[in-house]
C-alpha cells in the first residue's frame, strides 16, 4: 500500500482516525469515573511510551536492554528541576529538555552495546538502572534537599493554564504521546527504521552496505531513552504526582520489557496493546476475585496468581508467536478477511447454480 | 566469442599485496598477491579451505590481515574496515547469505541505498520534503534493481521466508543497490540448480556489461567459471597457483594437480 501522508497508508490513517474520536471525544463523554483517568489511562500512556522506547532498542535495533525505569527516572527528576530551577521552559520545553537529558544518558550506557551482546549486555545496562538511582538518592540536589524522602511534583501549567483534573493530565498525556507515536512510526519506517533493523537482522552486512554500527547502535539508545525520558516525567507528574527514586526500580524495567515481548518485539502498536494488557490484567483478576468469589479468594493469592500466569504467557508467547500479541491481532484480522471472502465466494457460487 | 564492450577492460583498481592470514597457529592464506582490473570479471577458485573466502573477507575489512596490504582505486587503505571499504564503493554478498530475514525484498534492497541516504533521524521522523525526495529516489532505484532481477513478485515478502535461490538474487540485488564501483560475490551460485545457475551468470554478465561494475567472484564450479570469467586466479593452501585467462589456468599443471590430485 502506498502512504498517502508521510509515510501513513490510507488503512493507517483510517486507524488513527479511530484512535483519536475514541481517546478525544468517546472516552471523555463516557468514562466520567477519576479511577479510570488516574489508575489506567495515564499509567497506559505513560508506560505504552516508554515501552515505545524499549522497543526502539530492543524490539527494532535488536539490543537486548534492560534499564528503562533507570531513564525513567533521570527524565523525572530533570523535569522536576527544570521546573524548579528553570522556570522559563514551561512544561512542554521542560518535558523536551528532560527527554534530551535522559537520552544523554541513554548515550553513555549504550556505549557498552558495541562491545557486548545479548544477555551480556542485558547485564551492562542494568548500570543504567542502578547508577541513575543511586545518583539520585546519593546527592540531595537532585531532590532539592528534600528530608522526606518523597517529593511532591508540581502543578502542570501549560501556557497560564493549569491542567490539574484528572481529565486535563489525561489530555496531556494523550497529545504528548500521539505526537511522539507518530513521529516513531516515521523513523521505523522510514530509513532510520531501516538501519535499526539491518543491525538487528545482521550486522556485519549492515556494515558492509555502510551502515556505522556505532551511530545507529547510539542512536537507537539516545532515541530509546529520550522516550523513556519524557515517559518517565509525565509518569511521575500526572500519574504518580510525586517524585520518589524507588518508584522506578528494577521492577518497572521488567514491566516494560514483558510489555514488550507481548506486545510484539518490532512493532509500534504492540507497545501500546502490550501495556494495556500488563496493566489491566490485574484489574481483571482483582473484579474477578471480587465479583465472582466475593472476596473468598486473599488478595495476596490472586497477586500471585497474576505472577503465575504471566510468567506462563511469556513462556506460550515465547514459544508460539514470538512476534506477540500484535501478531496475534495481525493474523484473527487476517483469517476473518479470508472467511468473509470465502463465504461470499460460497454465496455467489450458489447463487450461480440457481441461475443455471 | 569476441564482443564489443561497452566498458573496457582498464587499469588495476584493486590490488592485493603480500596478504598473510592466520588464525592461530592455522595459516589461511600465505603471502598472496594478485589484483583486479577496471571492469572485469575476475575469478577466485581453489578446492575447500584454500583461503578464498578468508581473501575475500581481508579485503572488506571483516578480517584483518597480519601482513600484507590492499589498495583500493588506487590507495592504499591503512586501517580497512567494511564501512569504510563500501563508502569507497565495494560492495559484497556473503558465501552463508547474510540477509536482513525479517525485512521485506525491497527493504532489504533499500538498505543498499544507505550510502545514497543523506537524511537523519530528526529530518526522517519529521517527514521533511527533502526525505521524501530523497526516499523515492531510493524506492525509484531498488524497484529498478527488483525489476531488472526479475523478482518483482516478490518484493513485498520477508526474505526469510524465500527459498535460498532466491535469496542469493535479493542479495545480489543488495550489492547492487549501492551502485558500488566494485562488486564481490562470495559464493554467488552455491547450492542451485543449473537454470538458476545460467540465470544468475546472465546477471553478473549483465551488470558488467550495462554498468560497467568490476566483478569479483568467488565459485566452486569450474565450467561456469571459465566461461564468464576475464581472468582467474587459483588458490591452494592459502597460496597463488595460478593466475591469469580461464585457457591458461586451465592448462597449469599445479592447477590441474590441485583440482585432480597427484601421486605423491
Amino acid at each position: 500500500m502506498k502512504p498517502v501522508f508521510m509515510t501513513y497508508t490510507k488503512k493507517d490513517l483510517i486507524n488513527l482516525a479511530v484512535c483519536m474520536v475514541l481517546s478525544v471525544l468517546v472516552i471523555p463523554t463516557f468514562i466520567t469515573t477519576e479511577y479510570w483517568y488516574t489508575s489506567i489511562l495515564i499509567p497506559w500512556l505513560c508506560l505504552a511510551l516508554a515501552t515505545i522506547g524499549q522497543q526502539v532498542v530492543m524490539g527494532y535495533t535488536g539490543q537486548l536492554a534492560l534499564g528503562a525505569a533507570g531513564f525513567m527516572a533521570a527524565g523525572a527528576f530533570a523535569m522536576f528541576n527544570l521546573i524548579l530551577r528553570v522556570p522559563d521552559l514551561g512544561f512542554v520545553g521542560s518535558l523536551i529538555v528532560s527527554g534530551l537529558i535522559a537520552a544523554a544518558f541513554g548515550i553513555l550506557f549504550g556505549l557498552p552495546s558495541l562491545k557486548v551482546r545479548g544477555i551480556y549486555l542485558m547485564v551492562a545496562t542494568l548500570a543504567s538502572q542502578f547508577f541513575i538511582i543511586w545518583m539520585i538518592d546519593k546527592f540531595g540536589w537532585f531532590k532539592n534537599y528534600d528530608s522526606s524522602g518523597i517529593i511532591t511534583a508540581q502543578d502542570i501549567v501549560i501556557l497560564g493554564k493549569p491542567f490539574t483534573t484528572p481529565l486535563a493530565m489525561y489530555f496531556v498525556c494523550l497529545a504528548v504521546t500521539t505526537v511522539l507515536t507518530l513521529l516513531a512510526m516515521n523513523m521505523a519506517r522510514g530509513s532510520t527504521g531501516r538501519n535499526w533493523m539491518a543491525v538487528r537482522d545482521m550486522d556485519i552486512a549492515a556494515e558492509s552496505m555502510g551502515v556505522s554500527l556505532l551511530k545507529t547502535k547510539v542512536q537507537a539508545f539516545a532515541i530509546s531513552a529520550f522516550y523513556c525520558g519524557v515517559a518517565g516525567a509525565l509518569f511521575a507528574f500526572c500519574y504518580l504526582k510525586s517524585l520518589e527514586p524507588v518508584a522506578f526500580d528494577i521492577k518497572l524495567s521488567f514491566k516494560i520489557l514483558f510489555m514488550c515481548i507481548l506486545g510484539g518485539l518490532g512493532t509500534i502498536n504492540g507497545a501500546f496493546i502490550g501495556a494495556a494488557f500488563i496493566l489491566l490484567f490485574p484489574v481483571l483478576l482483582n473484579a474477578i476475585g471480587n465479583n465472582v468469589f466475593h472476596g473468598a479468594i486473599d488478595a495476596t493469592i490472586i497477586s500471585s496468581i497474576e505472577q503465575v500466569i504471566f510468567g506462563g504467557l511469556m513462556i506460550i508467547f515465547m514459544i508460539y508467536e514470538p512476534l506477540g500479541m500484535a501478531k496475534l491481532w495481525e493474523n484473527i484480522k487476517q483469517k476473518l478477511s479470508l472467511k468473509l471472502q470465502s463465504s461470499n465466494n460460497k454465496d455467489l457460487k450458489s447463487s450461480l447454480s440457481k441461475k443455471s | 566469442m569476441e564482443y564489443e564492450r561497452k566498458f573496457k577492460i582498464g587499469k588495476p583498481i584493486l590490488e592485493v599485496n603480500n596478504i598473510s592470514l592466520s588464525f592461530g597457529g592455522v595459516k589461511a592464506i600465505t603471502d598472496t598477491s594478485f589484483n583486479v582490473l577496471e571492469h572485469e570479471v575476475r575469478a577466485i577458485i581453489g578446492p575447500n579451505g584454500a583461503g578464498k573466502s578468508s581473501m575475500l573477507n581481508c579485503i572488506n575489512g571483516i578480517y584483518k590481515p597480519q601482513q600484507g596490504t590492499v589498495s583500493f582505486k588506487g590507495k592504499q587503505i591503512p586501517d580497512i574496515t567494511p564501512n569504510i571499504m563500501a563508502q569507497m564503493g565495494l560492495s559484497r554478498t556473503f558465501q552463508n547469505l547474510a540477509l536482513f530475514k525479517r525485512m521485506s525484498v525491497l527493504d532489504n534492497i533499500l538498505v543498499g541505498r544507505k550510502l545514497h541516504t543523506k537524511t537523519n533521524f530528526l529530518e526522517v521522523a519529521l517527514q521533511l520534503p527533502k526525505v521524501k525526495k530523497e526516499e523515492k529516489l531510493n524506492r525509484d532505484r531498488s524497484e529498478e534493481i527488483i525489476s531488472f532481477l526479475e523478482i518483482e513478485d516478490i518484493k513485498d515478502t520477508p526474505v526469510g521466508k524465500l527459498p535460498y535461490g532466491l535469496q542469493k538474487k535479493v542479495e545480489l540485488g543488495r550489492a547492487l543497490a549501492t551502485d558500488s564501483t566494485i562488486i564481490l560475490l562470495d559464493e554467488p551460485m552455491a547450492g542451485m540448480n543449473v537454470e538458476e545457475k545460467r540465470d544468475m551468470c546472465r546477471f553478473i554478465l549483465k551488470v558488467n556489461d550495462e554498468l560497467g561494475t568490476t566483478m569479483v567472484l568467488i565459485e566452486h564450479d569450474m565450467g561456469v567459471v571459465m566461461d564468464i570469467s576475464d581472468r582467474v586466479v587459483v588458490l591452494d593452501y592459502g597460496k597463488v597457483i595460478g593466475d591469469g585467462t580461464p585457457d591458461e589456468v586451465r592448462s597449469n599443471q599445479k592447477v590441474i594437480d590441485a583440482y585432480l590430485g597427484v601421486e605423491h
